[in-house]
Formats: C-alpha cells, sequence, structure tokens
C-alpha cells in the first residue's frame, strides 16, 4: 500500500494561528528557535507573531512551540 | 456658527457645575422623579430603540452589552467611574453634582440583565465616602432593589479597563488580564459581569424616563444622545461641558470660552487618543463617524486645546513618559517598550536631538502596537503616532537646535508619582 498522496496545496492551506499571553510571557525565545518561520522576537527577546497564519507544512514546529513555552503563554488557534 | 445657546443641550448637567453643590436623593427625584418600573427585555428594547452607547470611550452599543450579559447566570453589575485618564474629570464631575442619575442607572442596568449583585467602582479619594453615604441614604429611603457595593479605584491609567476592574474587585488589585475569557463571561466573582461607564448609566436612567425617542432629540442619528467632555489646555475656562454627539469641536472649544490665543493642535480623545491640527480638528464633529478619517475618536470626551506658543514635542514627550509609568508591567512588550518610546521621544524633544530618533520612534511604536493583554501599548502608539505627524515641522525646528515654545508652562496634566507605587 502506498502513502496518500497529499494533495497539492495543503502544504500551503492556513490551518491556525499563533497567539501569545503576553501576561504569562516572559520571553524566554523558545518559540522562535522552533517555529521561525512565523516567530521572530523584538529587542528584548519577545516574540513577534508573522502576520501569515500557520500552514499545514508548519503544523507539527507549531505545536512543538506550543506544547515547549515553560510558561504555557503559546496558543495555537484555529483558523 | 451655531449660536452658544444652540449648543445648551444639558441633560445631566443641568444646574452646571459651578455651583459648589449636589441634589440629594430629595431634590434629584423632585427634578426627574422615580425610576419607571421597566425590566428585563423591555428595558434592553428600549436601550436598544435609543442608540446609547457607552461613554466610557470604547463607544460600544449598550442595549448589545446589556444582552450579552442578561444572557448568562447570575450577573453581576458595575459603575465604573474610575476615570484613570489625567486629564478628564467628568465622571468625577457627574458623580459629585448628579450622582442619583448614576444609581438610578446602576439599577435599571442591574434589571435589565436580572443582576443581584452591584458595584460602585469610583476613582480613590473623597469620592468614596461620598458614593457610601448616597446609597446609604438610598438603603433608608428604599429606592434600591440591589444594594450596591463601593469599591476605590487606584488612581493609576489603566485601572479602568474591564479586566482591571474586575481585577480590583475580586482582588484589590487593578491589574489587566488577559482575555478571552471577557469580563461579561467571566468576571466579578467568576459571574458574567456588566460593566458600564457611570455616565452611560446617568443616560440610561433619563432615557428610561423620557423615552427613546426623546433621547435621539440630540446628537447624531448612529450616535444619538449628549455626552460629557472635559475641555483642557488653552482655555480661559477650563471644565467639563455637555454637548450634543456631534457638535464640531470648535463649538465645544467655545464652551470652555474659546481659544485663549491662536491654537496649534486639539488632542482629541485623551492620552490613548490622537492631536490633530488645530485648523483642522475645529472644524470636525465630536463623534466616532466624524473623527474616523481624521484617525481620531472621541474616547471619553478629552479635549486639550494646545497653543501655538507651546511645543507639542514636549508635551507629548512628558505624556509618554507617564503612560510608561502606568505600564502594568505585566507585559514584555509594553514593560520594555513605553519607556524606551518615551525616552526616545524625550531626547527629540530636547534641543540636541540626533539624527534618526524619529525613526526610531516608529520602530518602537511599531514593536509594541497590539502586543499586551491591554490597549495600553495601543493607545500610546497612536499618541505617538500622531504627534509625529501634526508636530513634523517643531521635529525639524528641535533638529536646529531651537524649541517652538515660547510658553513653558505644562499643559497636558501628569500627576507627579512618588515611590511607594
Amino acid at each position: 500500500m502506498s502513502q496518500p498522496r497529499q494533495m497539492p496545496g495543503v502544504a500551503r492551506s492556513p490551518v491556525g494561528r499563533l497567539a501569545v499571553d503576553w501576561i504569562a510571557c516572559s520571553g524566554r525565545g523558545l518559540c522562535a528557535e522552533l517555529v521561525p518561520e512565523r516567530i521572530g522576537l523584538d529587542e528584548w527577546g519577545y516574540p513577534i507573531i508573522a502576520a501569515e497564519p500557520v500552514t499545514g507544512d508548519l503544523l507539527p514546529h507549531a505545536r512543538r512551540a506550543v506544547a515547549a513555552c515553560p510558561k504555557l503563554a503559546l496558543r495555537l488557534q484555529p483558523s | 456658527m451655531n449660536t452658544p445657546q444652540a449648543l445648551v443641550e444639558e441633560r445631566i448637567l443641568t444646574y452646571g457645575t459651578g455651583s459648589g453643590r449636589y441634589r440629594d436623593l430629595g431634590a434629584h427625584l423632585g427634578e426627574h422623579g422615580p425610576v419607571p418600573p421597566t425590566t428585563g427585555a423591555a428595558l434592553i428594547k428600549l436601550v436598544d430603540q435609543s442608540g446609547l452607547t457607552g461613554r466610557g470611550g470604547a463607544g460600544f452599543p449598550t442595549a448589545r452589552k446589556l444582552a450579552a450579559v442578561a444572557a448568562g447566570t447570575s450577573p453581576v453589575v458595575v459603575a465604573n467611574g474610575a476615570e484613570g485618564e489625567p486629564a478628564s474629570s467628568k465622571d468625577r464631575i457627574l458623580l459629585s453634582y448628579a450622582p442619583h442619575l448614576v444609581l438610578d442607572g446602576l439599577q435599571l442596568a442591574c434589571r435589565a440583565v436580572g443582576a443581584g449583585a452591584a458595584y460602585v467602582y469610583v476613582h480613590e479619594g473623597p469620592l468614596v465616602a461620598h458614593m457610601e453615604n448616597l446609597v446609604r441614604a438610598r438603603a433608608r429611603a428604599g429606592v434600591d432593589s440591589v444594594a450596591p457595593t463601593v469599591v476605590a479605584a487606584p488612581a493609576r491609567f489603566v485601572s479602568g479597563q474591564e479586566t482591571a476592574v474586575v481585577s480590583a474587585i475580586n482582588t484589590g488589585r487593578a491589574l489587566p488580564a488577559a482575555v478571552p475569557p471577557p469580563v461579561y463571561v467571566k468576571g466579578v466573582d467568576r459571574r458574567p459581569t456588566l460593566i458600564q461607564n457611570v455616565e452611560t448609566l446617568a443616560h440610561l436612567a433619563l432615557l428610561v424616563r423620557h423615552g427613546a425617542s426623546w433621547f435621539r432629540t440630540a446628537g447624531t442619528d448612529r450616535e444619538p444622545g449628549t455626552m460629557l467632555c472635559t475641555v483642557g489646555g488653552a482655555v480661559p475656562s477650563p471644565g467639563v461641558v455637555e454637548v450634543p454627539i456631534g457638535t464640531s469641536i470648535g463649538d465645544v472649544l467655545e464652551r470652555a470660552g474659546g481659544p485663549s490665543g491662536q491654537l496649534g493642535a486639539v488632542l482629541v480623545g485623551g492620552y490613548h487618543g490622537a492631536w490633530l491640527p488645530a485648523a483642522e480638528a475645529t472644524e470636525l464633529a465630536l463623534s466616532v463617524a466624524g473623527l474616523r478619517d481624521a484617525g481620531a475618536s472621541p474616547g471619553a470626551g478629552v479635549l486639550v486645546a494646545l497653543g501655538a506658543d507651546s511645543c507639542g514635542l514636549v508635551e507629548t514627550a512628558r505624556a509618554v513618559g507617564y503612560l510608561a509609568q502606568e505600564s502594568a508591567r505585566q507585559c514584555g512588550p509594553c514593560l520594555n517598550g513605553l519607556p524606551a518610546m518615551a525616552n526616545t521621544l524625550g531626547q527629540l524633544a530636547g534641543t540636541h536631538p540626533t539624527r534618526g530618533l524619529v525613526e526610531r520612534v516608529h520602530a518602537l511604536a511599531a514593536t509594541v502596537d497590539k502586543r499586551g493583554a491591554c490597549h495600553h501599548p495601543d493607545g500610546t502608539v497612536r499618541l505617538v503616532r500622531s504627534a509625529l505627524r501634526v508636530f513634523a515641522a517643531e521635529v525639524r525646528t528641535h533638529h536646529s537646535g531651537r524649541c517652538g515654545a515660547t510658553d513653558p508652562r505644562p499643559v497636558l496634566p501628569v500627576p507627579s508619582r512618588t515611590a511607594g507605587r
């Protein structure tokens, strides 16, 4: 049995949006290392979330970043 | 140009603000009559027909807020008179001179949503005892079905933000919280909570007595009624005036005696508002619709006239310094970004600014904008961006080593902070 082929475009379709709980966030910066495609850091080390949504190809990375945040300050909101 | 008489549409401040006396319960009921028995859905429908919007700054339709809270179980109502904005006095004046309209409105709001608990949240200081006395007097007279608890709001800029109001009542500390959940779902005592500005409640008390059509005889179709404005700065009679929404800003300034001299700019909507060039501002209608295209909004009705002999950069730098101190220090971008912005503006407002400071302010503004639990960073950014727009010529003057101000007296009020906060 071959793996079902991924439909073209799924990797690029938006699946959610990253959001920060600013009160909880302490600027550890792990998230930016795990999803550099969507998260940068400001000059104080706090995350800057890109305007673009998380796409299918980035979903595993985004989920890993949400799980890795030591302050539980990162959420992935379904789009 | 309207005549000053045509501008006077006073519903709340019917006896002015200069007499130094407020109406006690007997005089209040003599003037306005008892509160009609309207309740529940009929009351919300009446508010919807009136088109009443919140007077605390956000301008949200009151009926929608009432309906959202009414849908929850055992809700709570809070009359919000925190008024942390240093340039605003309208809530203090309202609570001093016409407090029973607010307390009537609070009872009506409780009836509209089915609340069995109510709070009066007012700026710390003499207002607290004043309101406690009035609540007791009303209890003795048996006019209230829900006995409100009076809570002091810390004299901080963000104390009146909805989540901070809930935090102050629940914990004694007025700290903004992350949303969701919104307060109308989970607020005071984890119950659905309606927070209405005290002026909104006063309008509610009047419109229930006189009807939705009466309410709509002032103001605009989309934004009916009157609003209280605090007019300050370069006017001979600074203070609180009541005007129909949609009155031109020039006419509102006339109510405070008109400009004291040539004006350079007007701060519209307070410290989370925007500077507008005076020539533009005076022609605009004080309403959400009238100010939208200019990038401003009425907010809680604060107008500060800046004379052409004052420096808008110096004023803005001082105000932003204050706003930076007023950060609740919970969110990184606000905690770090506002002081950096204030510091850079301070350099720009000096006489030897280095190159690139304007770009640095813009970059900092972009960095903090919309990156906090509450709107404190966003509001501060709005003020700063408007200053760079309106005072661009002043920036050039400072870069040439001078300041355009011939009158060094500060215009924007900034409370002095001492240790211990």
